[in-house]
């Protein structure tokens, strides 16, 4: 079959990804600006069509534990939510890093902290990619600026989280959830056979055969030698992802004086501000991240090399900036311009930020 | 060609699906488009918004705060948004319920007793679709043939028996436009 035109929500669309990429299993709970991840779930109802189970649980601690255990026995599950459930899930995310599971969680950020606002924001870029929960992990950060891109980052997280045996996130935010884009979808990948899962990935519980021993998985190691070389295998995997798993975009980088560095929805709102720039004669870029963690530091430290300056545009209060300064080493002027607590920026106030703070 | 439209009135006037409407009109003429709503406590109450652009490009921000068209269907949101309006561009609003008019003299602005119209007709639910029309009189950005395709993708199955009286709602929308205040 031909691939299909859509108009979708952003949300809708990582629903739609879900079922069409084979996914076994989907455990949430609702909540505001992501619910229509699991309304799109229900009203598709896909455990009769591909026999993908979709759980509405009793809370996201429930959710994450679930996921855990269908991970646990090589299955494809995921969850969704915005970022105070997404908080109470990081117990479950730190142990699932530990007992090196696979799996793909949606954050669909809104203005914190607490319970906060309902509206956009992407003050969860620390909590997503230096390890929001306890011990040394990283999540995949996949960092989708569109709703095609909500669709295409299923596919992709459950790929690269199967590939390293750890979870993978996307953090997306309340304007690339709720905004409504044309999306080109696939046909139906059918889920995994328990045969082709046995086969793919022996660490998986799937029923202990006579040939071999049982699998066990855990995070708890109580031998500090033994949990020593766990870490070290880990961060084995971790460096490996940052070597070959690095994506960006850049956008009118070639002859730029100035650069914006933004991801998801601020990327988005820069490319217009870019336009408005341009207009005056003002040469900038847009140098947008991809994969959060692992940030792509080398490829942006080349593109920062012949700048003037830099503005790390984000809807926090000044996180990613500090990749920024890391990856160029501080050698080029870098500015934070935000909103916070789920105001979105102007197009026109990003122009003048970059305008007072960096020419 | 680029529109950026923002639509704004009370929620339940049919903002959001007006706005659903000519997104997919645009996307069956083969342009980009986004629609990015207001989902905020005003969804539960009070006033609704929802940004529109339809571009034969690839559309960089969904988000912006100065707009080709402004479409009004109450005192509030007339308010907000006359002033976001480019110089140049259009404002359509309901007078229904308008107390301050808009007084802007380097925009487009046309009246359309929408509301009025609707409540003639027997059938308040069509009051956006005539709004719908008086726009696409203005600016017909995308063709009637594709309103109705439009209409198809976005209203259920079980609702295309009301397209009919949809369209028909269109037209009488591009007939009681009232113009205020022309370039």
């Amino acid at each position: 079959m031909a691939k299909e035109l859509k108009l979708m929500k952003g949300n809708e669309a990582i629903a739609e990804s879900a079922i069409r990429h084979g996914v076994d299993g989907y455990f949430g709970y609702p909540i505001t600006p992501q619910s229509e991840v699991l309304e799109h779930l229900a009203l598709e109802n896909p455990i009769k069509t591909t026999g993908m189970v979709v759980l509405q649980a009793e809370s996201e601690t429930a959710s994450i534990n679930m996921v855990y255990a269908g991970a646990s026995c090589g299955k494809k599950v995921m969850t969704s939510s915005s970022s105070p459930g997404i908080s109470l899930m990081q117990e479950g995310l730190s142990y699932m890093a530990g007992a090196e599971l696979p799996a793909v969680v949606v954050n669909v950020v809104r203005g914190g902290p607490g319970l906060g606002t309902i509206q956009p924001s992407q003050a969860d870029y620390f909590q997503s990619t230096k390890g929001g929960g306890h011990g040394d992990y990283r999540l995949i950060t996949l960092a989708p600026a569109s709703v095609q891109e909500m669709y295409d980052f299923v596919g992709l997280a459950f790929e690269l989280a199967f590939k390293y045996r750890n979870p993978a996130l996307i953090l997306s935010d309340g304007m690339i959830g709720q905004v409504m884009e044309k999306v080109v979808i696939d046909d139906y990948q059918p889920r995994w056979t328990d045969e082709y899962i046995a086969e793919h990935f022996p660490w998986a519980t799937v029923g202990k055969p006579a040939t071999r021993k049982h699998n066990f998985i855990t995070s708890l190691e109580l031998d500090s030698a033994v949990q020593e070389q766990n870490n070290i295998r880990i961060q084995k995997k971790y460096k490996e992802c940052e070597e070959k798993e690095v994506r960006y975009e850049m956008i009118n980088c070639e002859d730029a004086d100035y650069l914006f560095v933004a991801y998801g929805s601020s990327a988005r709102i820069c490319q217009k501000s870019i336009e408005l720039a341009r207009a005056e004669g003002i040469k900038v870029g847009l140098f947008r991240p991809i994969t959060l963690w692992p940030f792509p530091s080398k490829q942006l430290k080349e593109a920062a090399k012949n700048v003037k300056g830099i503005l790390s545009v984000e809807m926090n209060a000044g996180q990613m900036i500090e990749d920024v300064k890391l990856a160029t080493e501080c050698r080029v002027k870098t500015e934070h311009y935000g909103r916070n607590g789920g105001m979105i920026p102007d197009p026109n106030e990003i122009l003048e930020a970059l305008k007072k703070q960096i020419m | 060609m680029t529109e950026e439209i923002i639509i704004a009135g009370f929620g339940g006037q049919g903002v959001l699906s007006m706005g659903k409407i000519l997104a997919y009109s645009g996307a069956m003429q083969d342009k980009e488009v986004s629609w990015l709503p207001s989902y905020g406590p005003e969804m539960r109450g009070g006033t609704s918004n929802v940004t529109v652009i339809i571009s034969d490009e690839r559309i960089s921000s969904p988000r912006i705060n100065q707009f080709d068209t402004a479409i009004i269907l109450n005192q509030q949101s007339l308010d907000k948004f006359e002033k976001t309006v480019k110089p140049g561009g259009l404002l359509v609003y309901d007078p229904n319920g308008i107390t301050e008019p808009p007084t802007r003299k380097d925009i487009n602005i046309y009246s359309i007793a929408a509301t009025e119209e609707a409540a003639k007709i027997g059938n308040t639910k069509l009051f956006n679709m005539i709004v719908l029309g008086g726009f696409l009189k203005i600016k017909p950005i995308v063709n009637s043939e594709f309103i109705q395709k439009g209409l198809e993708k976005s209203l259920p199955p079980r609702h295309h028996n009301l397209i009919p009286a949809n369209l028909e709602a269109i037209e009488t929308g591009k007939k009681i436009l009232n113009p205020i205040n022309v370039l």
